[in-house]
């Protein structure tokens, strides 16, 4: 005959064991949910608020490796900011469709877009869309170029931007376009017209 | 001067019974809990990267070192079967393992294991985890020879382990070449990670079983390179130059000697006289073609080039190299080894127009932009070329630098992140030049301009190519007869740009 004190003792430590199971499983959950986010192919849904309105966006193909100024309605809010953000991000989502002229990696994501001071944006990408970009001049420039002009054409008088990943300052795109210092943004509209395209 | 060194060689107090008295009971039931959390917390610090490297005859390898209660501990399985047949079974709190024919039985939480039927202690208690049995690397130079692997030397605060007569030995001459030139010569090859930072050249050897057995500091009667030390920490040994200017290391020998110096100053080859050997710029091995004195320079234009040329005509840097290998071309062909190998064109065919070259990189070594950007600058080219390769897109690329309109500069020092800006002209002169000459061999070229650097840090005129497979086939970029295509044009376009500078009618 087992003691009851003993009984109520085994009776205890089981349940201490199964809690730890549960929250060691609910651990487990949080620690894999990042992992599925990065893998999560849907894209970014755009603003919804906001009226729609039409813009420019330069639009990049990978073949023939050019920008190509399209047309496109987007609801933006009224927010200077809230806009660079909007279109941005409806870039990035044409990006993430089937068949994207110009694929980024699945989960691409625009953080954020800071208008800093009169003549600065500072456009925050996640780090899905940099730690597997394809690698290469071309590709990486594609990306950077159609990010910067597409800001540009329809948020008035920036004159430099400045890319981050994740917030942080990072030396390359993926291993070539250069991201460790602003870009001169009367550069980059001559780097976009060697790209060509219209 | 001679630096030379020969190589040659649980609780054992268990608690009481739990069924006696309830206080055990609920101790046992904390220690438990207690011992839970604290595993869990360990598998956590085992995220660090530590390394053990062992040399043996039959293998080198590296293996992770993970910390348990303080304790460096590494799996036992893993540290043996390189050497021989091993297998490990996990039964309840026992593991059995098994090393060619010498049977051993650990138990989780106990110092205390069995090998051969005779007791052996380790530092540490045996731990099992996920069925890998782990034991201190401390006992390792002792455990090993229980399963007849000897003899063992271990230089321990490096966490290096030399199985039998597994060594290098290696000496450090200083030569009395120009530039002077310190020597390294291994009595097998080797293959350390070379990188270079502002004053110093680093040589990490990690499957080299290379051994001083401590810390030994070398100098030279020589300013360039005053000093080298010797060193071994987590797994690796390490040869760090000292030197006041760039340097760079040449492998030769099949690697059985590497060359460290700074960049010689090439002689136009138009100035040299067949006799006279003229000195190597090239960090190629002895004997390779480009390497070799070239003796008449054989350009497809018969105009030689006078002797106002610069000293280094251009400097052809493969980009990427070492741990940063560049873009996937496919799953086993880097960027990395495709614009070594078109660099490598490059300068043959240059020289072949008797104009002088400095590789920057000519083999799988690290060597940062800032490096590569300060090199260049030493050197005073006349143009700067680098070479990329993409699996993207088609054809041949030729990029100019991206910098907002040049602001005169009035100071003496050239601001270094717009270096390039005096040169932008000149630079996007020589795309125009190399367009053409491509163009001319029915190539598809498009000229670019790219935020690549370190183009913008380089105070001479530069161009930046990047090759891309004619048709559907990715492969092609690492076809030689593609890449000798490209190398030809861009030397005569660099050519013809030389004769200009001289006035000379190409």
């Amino acid at each position: 005959m087992i003691p009851r004190y003993l009984q109520i003792t085994a009776a205890v430590l089981l349940g201490g064991v199964l809690m730890m199971s549960m929250y060691l499983w609910r651990m487990r959950g949080r620690m894999a949910r990042p992992i599925a986010r990065v893998s999560d192919a849907r894209p970014v849904a755009p603003p919804a608020s906001g009226p729609s309105e039409q813009v420019t966006l330069f639009v990049a193909y990978d073949n023939p490796g050019i920008l190509r100024a399209q047309a496109a309605t987007i609801a933006l809010p009224a927010g200077r900011q809230q806009r660079a953000e909007g279109l941005l991000r409806a870039l990035v989502n044409i990006y993430l469709e089937k068949d994207s002229p110009h694929p980024l990696p699945a989960g691409s994501e625009i953080r954020s877009v800071y208008l800093v001071e009169p003549g600065t944006a500072v456009i925050d990408t996640n780090a899905a869309l940099a730690d597997s970009h394809r690698s290469g001049i071309l590709v990486e420039e594609l990306t950077i170029a159609s990010m910067i002009q597409s800001l540009t054409a329809n948020i008035g008088g920036l004159n430099r931007v400045k890319i981050l990943v994740d917030g942080k300052n990072r030396d390359t795109l993926a291993g070539h376009a250069d991201l460790s210092d602003f870009f001169d943004v009367s550069a980059v509209n001559g780097m976009v017209e060697k790209l060509g395209g219209g | 001067m001679r630096w030379n060194k020969a190589f040659t060689q649980g609780d054992r107090n268990a608690p009481p019974g739990l069924f006696h008295a309830s206080g055990c009971v609920r101790k046992a039931a904390i220690k438990g809990l207690l011992a839970f959390l604290a595993f869990g917390i360990m598998v956590d610090a085992a995220g660090t990267e530590k390394k053990i490297s062992i040399y043996s005859p039959a293998s080198n390898y590296s293996l992770s070192v993970m910390d348990f209660n303080g304790i460096e501990y590494v799996g036992l399985l893993e540290v043996l079967e390189p050497l021989g047949t091993v297998s490990g079974k996990a039964q309840g709190r026992q593991w059995k393992f098994r090393f060619q024919r010498r049977e051993a039985e650990f138990t989780v939480g106990k110092a205390r294991c069995k090998i051969g039927g005779k007791d052996f202690d380790l530092s540490g208690n045996f731990l099992l985890q996920n069925g890998r049995g782990l034991v201190p690397v401390t006992s390792l130079s002792t455990l090993l020879p229980h399963f007849g692997v000897a003899p063992i030397t271990f230089h321990s605060s490096a966490r290096r382990l030399f199985v039998g007569n597994a060594g290098t030995q290696f000496t450090a001459e200083m030569s009395k070449s120009t530039p002077p030139a310190v020597v390294l010569n291994f009595s097998a090859p080797v293959s350390p990670s070379i990188s270079t930072e502002p004053g110093r050249l680093r040589m990490v050897f990690t499957r080299d079983p290379l051994a001083l057995g401590g810390p030994q500091t070398l100098n030279f009667p020589d300013k360039t390179i005053p000093s080298a030390t010797y060193d071994e920490s987590n797994g690796a040994a390490e040869i760090v130059f000292t030197s006041s200017a760039p340097l760079m290391a040449k492998f030769s020998n099949n690697g059985r000697t590497i060359t460290v110096a700074a960049p010689a100053q090439a002689t136009p080859q138009a100035q040299t006289p067949a006799a006279t050997p003229a000195p190597v710029v090239t960090n190629l091995p002895p004997g390779s073609p480009a390497a070799t004195p070239v003796p008449t320079p054989a350009p497809s234009n018969p105009t030689s080039i006078p002797a106002t040329a610069p000293r280094v005509f251009a400097v052809v840097d493969a980009s990427h190299g070492g741990d940063e290998r560049g873009a996937a071309l496919t799953d086993r062909l880097p960027e990395k080894d495709v614009t070594l190998a078109l660099a490598r064109q490059l300068r043959q065919e240059l020289q072949k127009r008797g104009l002088s070259v400095l590789m920057l990189r000519d083999a799988d070594l690290n060597l940062g932009l800032e490096q590569r950007a300060a090199t260049a600058n030493a050197a005073h080219p006349a143009i700067y070329v680098c070479v990329h390769a993409s699996s993207e897109g088609n054809g041949v690329r030729v990029y100019s630098p991206v910098l907002p309109p040049a602001t005169p500069n009035r100071g003496v020092f050239v601001p270094w992140d717009t270096a390039q800006a005096a040169q932008m002209t000149r630079s996007d002169d020589v795309v125009n030049r190399i367009y053409g000459e491509l163009q001319k061999r029915q190539l598809s070229v498009r000229t670019l301009s790219a935020p690549l650097r370190p183009l913008n840090n380089i105070a001479t005129p530069v161009v930046a190519i990047e090759i891309a497979p004619r048709g559907p086939d990715v492969l092609d970029v690492a076809s030689s007869s593609y890449e000798q295509m490209v190398a030809s044009g861009v030397a005569d376009a660099l050519w013809q740009l030389q004769a200009s500078r001289q006035g000379i009618q190409p």
